[in-house]
């Protein structure tokens, strides 16, 4: 019997009980993007059949990463820029727990970029979230790196000289099996896109257009958007990777002339996730590690039985 | 401030030699085998295999390993010291060398950066070997024509040369690699040892032709030296009677990660760096076969990450680093401290600052790994001093880790990590330890605190010890938030002063707790060497600890009234037992292997007083101490009339002297 009983249960889920009776409110600024984030999780947990109990939030630093403390499930709010290598451990420990990692454009394409890269490039089975609100938010609206070129603020006070990051491009590349980008002024559609992510066996990486009225743009620049799966004006394979990353090209140049792309970008099913790897070469056992510490009759190995090399 | 002495280093070369007044027959009744030659050219695995010889026909044995930042090339050596006693340190100087051909040097050119590769492997070891030493050298590869003064220099050491081509031996059995098999055996010839235990360590890892091309090289070395030779050394292998009891020949590394494999470790992330890597290879390739996992990973922040989530979601984890890599887990370790997330960290530590010096050994991290994070540290800290100590304490570093949900951390050198010794296979012959520490059950989380909304309450104010039990992700009705924010009792962020203060001593209560329970074992991981009455005292830390006690003995041979006091617990400090240590002696001097005496520092801060009655011993060259270093260092601290140390120590006295 599972130590961990919460996993797979079968019982009808309220998307009220994600939300924490201890810290209802977000402490967000009206109008922020991030409550769009936080309200399409509350209804795609449910809706994919996860309960609270069985699934672990991972956060980074920044408004964003307030995002477990609003949302009720085990949570793990770590530091600026590392909730990837917690997360894909957590999963390796306990692969049977639901792990969504989650945070700031800063956080994820910045101080945690090379986490972002490998994360993806391992292709480990969870989602994640990028706030992406083209700005440092919480420190007071510095400039982010997906902040267009020539962005003003009080540290790039002449403008940024650097040309923004290609979040799709760079998660293709770096190996995500699903690239998706939403935005906070399309629930409907993030919550979909949510539930596929969570669906998708290997790494969902969400990049989620989040308003920050209070630094950079309000929620009315994010719209009109277009959903490119259901605009006649697109048509690519989401299977097929070089469609997509010229999508993505034009999906990432769009955004700063102000036309808002979003949808499914790639999707590739039959890759491998990392643990199905690992478990192919023999690197990972089959049972989570995690179960084994309860297991009462489980014979420990021990390193006298490996002295016969040193003898 | 530095006192002045500080600096008055001389500039003069003493050679090392066994301390006058040392009982000449103990010294020559080891032998202290040196093979050298170029980095790449399987000196590792040859000495290995020797001393694994040495030790199944029944002597002790305790290597050294020197060798150069680079793969192929550059000059490296392996020391094996033999002795029918029990032997903690390399000892002083050697006497047989092996130098064979450096097969990657470059060559020789006028003023070349690097001097004469070729000669390296018997030019550079020259200065240590004892008068009346045994050399064999690769007339093959090498040339004592280019040697200056050679022939002098032999005769007045009373050295007994034997040239002997080996490549040549070699490459007309099989092949040219195979010459360090000729070295071993004419080594076996001139020490007129027994070949069988080498025989059978050849049959164990070989097969097919290579074995039988290596065991012919063997014997020819071993009979054409025995015949075409007359022998006009004294040095012969140590008269011993065999082993009463079982034993194993292996590293610190191999220690630390057998203790990890015995503590129920299953996770390990790291990525490599020198001499961390030898820990994190041991585990890698165990852990799949024990239903573990390793992680090789993008850099050392990830690396530290992964075990804290790894550890987050159940398993028993580990990571690790030296200095450099250290220097990025910082925000990991901190996190680990806030969130009461257990986990073990390694930190091998080598020459710094920056990338320092990769393959030497040092003690100049212990500030680093005692405080590095912001915030009040929290941490727990073991220095082992001996291999059979790296096991005990990496054991204890998870216990305390898991049961008190806080980061652990054992820090030990590249001296420790590299140097194999023989270890009675008992030592491990123990129950493993898989417990998880203080994590709730399901049935135990039904009992405990929540909030009414449901939350589990992760971190309530009350306990006995300061630790407030855990739930993993995917227990039913565990559910609570952890933050590297500071947070109140369901793991929320808070900054409430009150809470603030509750929580924050909460977690330092953890340190006395700790420091309580490992005083009152039977078992103290500081060790005790010398007569109890000594009118002096050495105190040491870590790696150097065997050197010292080597030093000890010496020194009361001599004469001198002195007792050492290695010590492991560095945090929370072993305060009680270096206090007594200090109040029984006249005055103590502290040695250890960095420049600004951080060791003396951390006792000085820790007990609050001292100064004036601890001197310093420090050494930074990159070599380890050697026990006759030591005895010199200390008679200066004693003899007001010796005017100095050796070149490559210094010697600091105490504050006001
Ligand atoms: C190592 C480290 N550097 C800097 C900070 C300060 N800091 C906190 S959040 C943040 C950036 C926030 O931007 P982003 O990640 O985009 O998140 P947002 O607030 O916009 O959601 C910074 C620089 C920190 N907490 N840790
Ligand atoms: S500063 Fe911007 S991102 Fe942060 S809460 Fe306010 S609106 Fe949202
Ligand atoms: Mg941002």
């Amino acid at each position: 019997m599972s130590a961990f009983s919460a996993i797979g249960e079968e019982r009808e889920i309220d998307r009220d009980e994600f939300t924490p009776g201890i810290e209802p409110q977000p402490t967000w600024c009206p109008g922020c993007g991030d409550f769009g984030v936080l309200k399409a999780l509350k209804q795609a947990l449910p809706e994919a059949g996860r309960t609270p109990d069985e699934t672990l939030l991972v956060t980074g630093i920044g408004c964003s990463g307030k995002l477990n403390s609003y949302f009720e499930s085990y949570g793990f709010h770590t530091i600026h820029g590392r909730s990837l290598p917690v997360a894909r451990a957590a999963k390796l420990a306990n692969p049977n727990v639901e792990v969504i990692a989650a945070g700031g454009d800063g956080d994820g394409y910045g101080i945690g970029g090379n986490h972002f890269i490998h994360t993806a490039r391992e292709n480990h089975d969870m989602v994640y979230i990028v706030f992406n609100n083209e700005i440092f938010g919480l420190t007071k609206g510095q400039t982010s790196p997906t902040s267009p070129k020539g962005h003003k603020s009080k540290t790039q006070p002449s403008g940024s000289a650097k040309d923004p990051i290609r979040p799709l491009s760079l998660g293709l590349t770096a190996g995500a099996s699903y690239v998706a980008r939403t935005a906070a002024v399309n629930p409907n559609q993030a919550k979909e896109i949510l539930v596929e992510a969570i669906e998708h066996d290997g790494f969902a990486h969400i990049d989620f257009l989040t308003q920050c009225p209070t630094w950079n743009k309000d929620a009315r620049q994010y719209v009109p958007y277009i959903d490119v799966q259901d605009s006649d004006d697109y048509d690519f394979d989401v299977t097929d990777r070089r469609e997509a990353a010229d999508m993505m090209y034009e999906t990432e140049s769009a955004l700063y002339e102000g036309e808002v792309l979003t949808g499914r970008f790639y999707v590739d099913e039959d890759r491998p996730s990392y643990g199905q790897e690992k478990r192919a070469l023999g690197e990972m056992p089959e049972e989570p590690v995690a179960e084994r510490y309860f297991d009462e009759d489980y014979k420990w190995e021990r390193s006298a039985d490996l002295l016969d090399r040193h003898m | 401030m530095y006192s002045k002495g500080f600096r008055a280093t001389v500039a003069k070369f003493y050679p090392l030699r066994p301390p006058a007044g040392r009982d000449q027959n103990m010294a020559q009744d080891e032998l202290i085998w040196r093979v050298a030659g170029g980095s790449g050219d399987g000196i590792d695995s040859t000495s290995q295999n020797f001393a694994k010889a040495l030790m199944r026909s029944g002597l002790h044995v305790f290597t050294h390993r020197h060798y150069p930042s680079r793969i192929r090339g550059g000059h490296t050596y392996v020391e094996i010291r033999a002795s029918p006693e029990k032997v903690q340190s390399r000892g002083d100087g050697y006497n047989f060398l092996l130098a064979l051909g450096d097969s990657f040097a470059r060559n020789p050119q006028d003023d070349a950066y690097y001097g004469n590769e070729e000669v390296k492997p018997l030019s550079e070891n020259l200065d240590d070997l004892r008068e009346g030493g045994v050399i064999v050298y690769d007339e093959g590869l090498l040339d004592v024509s280019e040697i200056d003064d050679f022939d002098e220099r032999v005769e007045e050491n009373d050295w007994h040369v034997y040239p002997l081509d080996l490549r040549g031996l070699a490459r007309e059995q099989g092949r040219e690699v195979m010459r360090n098999t000729a070295g071993v055996g004419a080594t076996a010839a001139l020490l007129e040892m027994d070949t069988e235990p080498i025989e059978e360590l050849m049959t164990d890892a070989m097969g097919g032709d290579i074995l039988e091309q290596n065991l012919e090289i063997l014997e020819i070395a071993y009979e054409s030296v025995k015949d075409d030779h007359e022998f006009t050394h004294d040095l012969r292998i140590p008269e011993h009677d065999p082993h009463d009891e079982e034993y194993a020949l292996l590293s610190g590394s191999n220690a630390i990660a057998y203790a990890a494999l015995d503590e129920g470790c299953r996770f390990i992330a790291g990525y490599p760096m020198t001499p961390w890597t030898d820990v994190f290879t041991i585990m890698s390739q165990h852990l799949p076969s024990v239903g573990g996992i390793s992680e090789q990973v993008e850099d050392e922040i990830a690396a530290a990450a992964l075990a804290v989530g790894a550890s987050h979601a159940g398993v028993k984890a580990m990571s690790g680093s030296s200095g450099g890599g250290f220097a990025l887990m910082s925000e990991p370790l901190g996190l680990a401290e806030m969130t009461e997330t257990p986990v073990v960290l390694v930190e091998a530590m080598r020459a710094g600052p920056s990338t320092g010096m990769p393959t030497k050994p040092e003690q100049g991290d212990l500030e680093h790994v005692l405080y590095s994070s912001q915030g009040d540290s929290h941490r727990v800290v073991f220095a082992p001093g001996t291999v059979a100590e790296a096991y005990d304490q990496t054991r204890t570093a998870f216990r305390i880790a898991y049961e008190y949900q806080i980061p652990a951390i054992v820090v030990f050198d590249q001296k420790l990590s590299g140097e194999n010794v023989n270890v009675p296979a008992a030592h491990f012959d123990r129950e493993p330890n898989p417990d998880l520490g203080s994590v709730l059950t399901e049935d135990e989380i039904a009992e405990a605190a929540h909030h009414s909304s449901g939350k589990f309450k992760r971190f309530t104010y009350d306990h006995e010890d300061g630790v407030s039990p855990r739930s993993l992700p995917g227990q039913k009705g565990g559910r609570y938030l952890a933050t590297g924010n500071e947070h109140n009792e369901v793991g929320h962020i808070s900054e409430d002063p009150e809470n603030r203060l509750l929580q924050m001593n909460r977690r330092l209560e953890k340190m006395e707790n700790i420091r309580e329970e490992l005083d009152s074992r039977d078992e103290t991981h500081q060790t005790y060497h010398g007569p109890e009455d000594a009118e002096y005292g050495i105190i040491t830390w870590g790696s150097q600890q065997g050197t010292v006690e080597e030093a000890v003995d010496d020194l009361n041979e001599m004469g001198h009234s002195v007792k050492s006091l290695g010590v492991s617990g560095l945090m929370p400090f072993a305060a009680a037992e270096v206090e007594e240590f200090l109040e029984s002696v006249e005055s103590a001097m502290v040695v250890e292997m960095n420049a600004t005496a951080q060791f003396r520092g951390l006792i000085q801060k820790e007990l609050g007083r001292y100064g004036d009655t601890m001197h310093s011993l420090l050494k930074y060259d990159g070599n380890p101490f050697e026990p006759a270093e030591i005895v010199e260092g200390f008679e200066v601290q004693t003899d007001g009339d010796r005017a100095s140390t050796a070149a490559n120590t210094r010697y600091e006295p105490a504050v006001g002297d």
